[in-house]
């Protein structure tokens, strides 16, 4: 178990590196002109030209820029932004507030997705099992563009029943409609998961077993059908938590919360290296980390699965 | 079990009621001279005056500050925080300003002052993005430094000969001269933009240098100031400076709400959570009428769209050909059916927002006419094929193709619309002279004189002049225009000089911008100016 933990951290190391290298290249090969783009359609006076290109190393060679940028990192430095705000301000910003959003959508999704998967595991076809499926169905097909701002104008703007936007600094109520809409990404494929997961186990030998031997229905779903088909779940949540930070760019901007995914796209607008990439980093971080604990999980949950 | 469900979710509903009636009711005691009001806001780049040229930072520092001179309805200027404003020449101007303003920080607002910012704005080395406002002024060459091996050179480009502007002198406290290098009759309008604010000496950390953190909390000399510091991409809070010398601002207090998105902000101006939107989105321009009532409004702006012919590409040479290419444009359908409204058809190659505008200058060319069109163009040999360039980032796709599609229809001729990724793209492909056809482009003015269209649009190496247009007897009639004894004497020979546009058709007028803004019940006298800021000495609360 230690060993494979220390495999994997290594592995981390190197992945972590790979990816910002990448990340950066590709900052690099789009970045056509940032003080440009910061500027819009302006002209941009020679004199600023010359300030701004000497401020952010712009005219050094791509591997000097990046050997420039990891070496702060790695001292834990970010850098500045092209908009000339320390990029670990922007971060501590930003990751607060995402990572309540995400933790949020996460937990509704787990709630909703489980309870629903489980009763129409156990109650295949029936009225309940089907009607899942249509909604499931329905939040798959649409996309989160048109879910976010039909959610907003619906319970925000008509009924009101939740205010229209989080802003910065939100709190449980005001985050409350921004999570649903980003569960939505992942409700429905953590239903369907639970949801076979149980119809499975509902059939396997030692379920029959155990009926065999007359324990309750209740112990039967409750301690034996239940923990083992939670497995499955919950290595999928754990993603689930990975992909909903990184993926909150259009829940983030319906709603005005200034997090990690409004960062990234407002970087990327504005051909922000740093800003991306710094962004990025601890992104990658996030999903080492949360691969590594939900593997480790694994093996907590299940006892066939040992580490070597 | 199953008919548990909808009850569950029936009491789910009215518990998040009585949470949401809980949070709104609070009772509101303040009267209406001490209500704050929101104002929505996209993140601004910078809160230092001379580095401030996009309109969210103006429209903070335009509440934090008081400009030397600002403009009344008919665009002529006026004095503010400066008692007058004079010259003989038009060459050295004599500023007098009036005594009794004071920072927020109760600094007395005196010359030095206005010199040490400007000398400051004007400096190379500091970047500021609102420096070139200041070339006029004599001196300002020497501020200047050219990197000797260009941009991508090792060497890097030497400190500036001199650090401080020759054309700015001290006279007494309160007044203090400017000498430009030649003479300007506009040059009092040039003084009502940002770039032009006072700094306390408190923003200095030393001379020429300014505080790190001045901008996170700018003092100003306005009728409102900071109340704690920017709270970037969230709000920017400012109060009443209970010792402003001018005229009082009727609220207690601004907050400027830092939204990302337009849409959002219409969200919460709908949600009653934000009192003012001053641009309303297009994809809610075709409810907002019926959401808001008489508190949608629409007024002018200074926004001036239109296409230009790069003077490279010689299918477009004849004058015939961008003539007849201007009447096949039914612009009036353009901004009824793509715009809602919200932009109107232009006719002339300046912007109603100035003085000495005149309706329709342009012409015959600008009246939609495909008959004739189609028969000049044939007549003119234009090209089979036309194509325009825009920026696929602004929003440009629809009109783009709408007007491909009249000219498809209306000179039997293929269109195409190219779009690149971004602007900065666009003027490269013009750079290397590409076939890249017709081009869009737009302008917001600076300050309000046509010379602020005629220069950088139409002048030869106008600053934003991408197409490279250049006629000579243009080029001097905006000269003498600019150094004319009189603004009115200038305005006549600057129309004389868009005449000459009208005759050349160097670029095809096609729309001007309008400010379409709505507010909420609580507020009222809400009114966006032509540089799409709110005026904020007229807004009001209602209760």
């Amino acid at each position: 178990m230690f060993r494979y933990f220390v495999r994997r951290v290594l592995q981390g190391v190197l992945t972590f590196f790979g990816a910002t290298f990448i990340v950066y290249a590709l900052m690099f090969a789009n970045q056509d002109d940032p003080l440009q783009a910061l500027a819009g359609e302006r002209p941009l006076p020679e004199n600023v030209r010359q300030a701004l290109t000497e401020r952010y190393h712009l005219d050094d060679p791509f591997i000097l820029q990046y050997g420039h940028y990891m070496r702060g990192l790695l001292t834990g430095d970010f850098g500045i932004s092209l908009t000339n705000r320390p990029i670990s301000e922007m971060m501590a910003q930003a990751w607060p507030v995402t990572i309540r959003l995400a933790v949020f959508a996460i937990i509704i999704s787990a709630l909703v997705a489980v309870t629903a998967g489980i009763v129409s595991g156990i109650r295949r076809g029936g009225i309940f099992d089907t009607t899942t499926l249509v909604i499931t169905l329905i939040l798959l097909s649409l996309p989160i563009v048109v879910l976010a701002p039909l959610a907003q104008l619906l319970f925000g703007v008509q009924l009101k029943w939740f205010p229209a936007t989080a802003g910065a600094e939100p709190g449980f109520y005001q985050l409350m409609l921004p999570a649903m809409v980003l569960s939505c990404l992942v409700i429905a494929t953590q239903i369907r998961v639970t949801r076979a997961s149980v119809a499975e186990n509902l059939r396997s030998d030692y379920v029959r077993t155990a009926r065999a031997k007359g324990l309750a229905n209740r112990r039967v779903i409750g301690v034996h059908v239940l923990r083992n088909s939670l497995i499955p779940v919950v290595t999928l949540i754990g993603v689930d938590l990975g992909n909903l930070m990184a993926g909150a760019i259009v829940t983030e901007g319906v709603f005005n919360i200034p997090g990690v995914g409004f960062n990234l796209f407002r970087g990327i607008r504005t051909e922000d290296g740093p800003l991306v990439v710094g962004f990025v980093s601890v992104l990658v971080i996030v999903f080492l980390v949360v691969n590594l604990v939900v593997d480790l999980l694994y093996a907590v949950l299940d006892p066939r699965i040992r580490y070597e | 079990m199953r008919g548990q469900f909808p009850l569950k979710m029936a009491v789910g509903a009215t518990a998040i009621m009585l949470l949401a009636a809980g949070c709104s009711g609070g009772g509101d005691e303040t009267s209406a001279a001490d209500a704050v009001i929101s104002i929505g806001l996209g993140e601004p780049q910078h809160l230092i005056p001379s580095n401030t040229t996009e309109s969210n930072g103006a429209e903070v520092l335009a509440a934090l500050f008081t400009p030397l001179i600002d403009f009344d309805a008919d665009n002529k200027p006026y004095t503010v925080a400066a008692e007058s404003v004079e010259s003989t020449d038009n060459k050295v101007w004599t500023i007098k300003l009036k005594d009794g303003y004071t920072f927020h920080n109760g600094e007395k607002v005196v010359a030095d002052n206005y010199i040490n910012a400007w000398n400051h704005a004007a400096y190379g080395p500091n970047g500021n993005g609102g420096s070139y406002f200041f070339e006029r002024i004599e001196g300002y060459k020497d501020l200047q430094s050219k990197d000797p091996d260009g941009e991508e050179g090792p060497q890097k480009a030497p400190d500036p000969a001199a650090k401080t502007m020759t054309g700015l002198k001290k006279v007494d406290d309160l007044t203090f001269t400017v000498t430009l290098s030649e003479p300007f009759s506009g040059w009092r309008s040039v003084m009502g933009y940002t770039v032009f604010y006072p700094l306390p000496n408190a923003a200095f950390a030393s001379e020429g240098v300014l505080k790190e953190d001045y901008e996170q909390a700018p003092i100003g000399n306005g009728p409102f100031k900071m109340k704690g510091t920017w709270q970037h991409d969230s709000k920017i809070e400012t109060e009443a400076y209970a010792d402003y010398a001018g005229e009082k601002p009727k609220v207690g207090g601004v907050t400027y709400k830092i939204y990302q998105e337009q849409t959002a902000q219409y969200a919460d101006l709908m949600g009653g959570a934000l009192d003012v939107v001053t641009q309303i989105p297009i994809e809610n321009l075709a409810s907002a009428p019926a959401d808001l009532g008489d508190r949608f409004k629409t007024g002018p702006n200074s926004v001036f769209q239109f296409v230009g012919f790069p003077t490279f590409l010689p299918q477009y040479s004849k004058v015939e050909v961008r003539k007849a290419i201007s009447m096949a444009i039914n612009r009036k359908e353009i901004t009824d059916n793509v715009f809602r409204g919200s932009q109107s058809p232009a006719t002339s190659f300046v912007s109603p927002a100035v003085a000495g505008y005149r309706e329709n200058s342009c012409g015959a060319p600008c009246t939609y006419d495909p008959a004739k069109a189609k028969a000049d163009y044939e007549a003119a040999g234009g090209p089979k094929q036309i194509k325009i360039t825009y920026n696929a980032d602004g929003g440009h796709k629809a009109w783009v193709d709408a007007t491909c599609n009249q000219l498809k229809t209306n000179l039997g001729v293929d269109c195409v619309g190219v779009g690149e990724p971004k602007f900065a793209d666009l003027l490269t492909k013009v750079e290397k002279k590409e076939d890249v056809g017709m081009i869009r482009l737009g302008w917001i003015m600076d300050y309000p004189l046509m010379e602020n269209y005629l220069g950088p649009l139409y002048g030869t190496g106008g600053s934003s002049n991408y197409y490279g247009y250049s006629n000579p007897e243009f080029d001097n009639l905006v000269k003498q225009g600019s150094a004319a004894p009189t603004e009115d004497e200038a305005i006549k020979l600057w129309q004389q000089a868009e005449d000459i546009l009208a005759r050349d058709m160097p670029v095809i007028p096609l729309r001007l911008g309008q400010n379409v803004y709505g507010h909420s019940e609580r507020v009222k006298n809400v009114e966006v100016d032509k540089f799409q800021k709110v005026e904020i000495l007229k807004i009001e609360a209602t209760s």
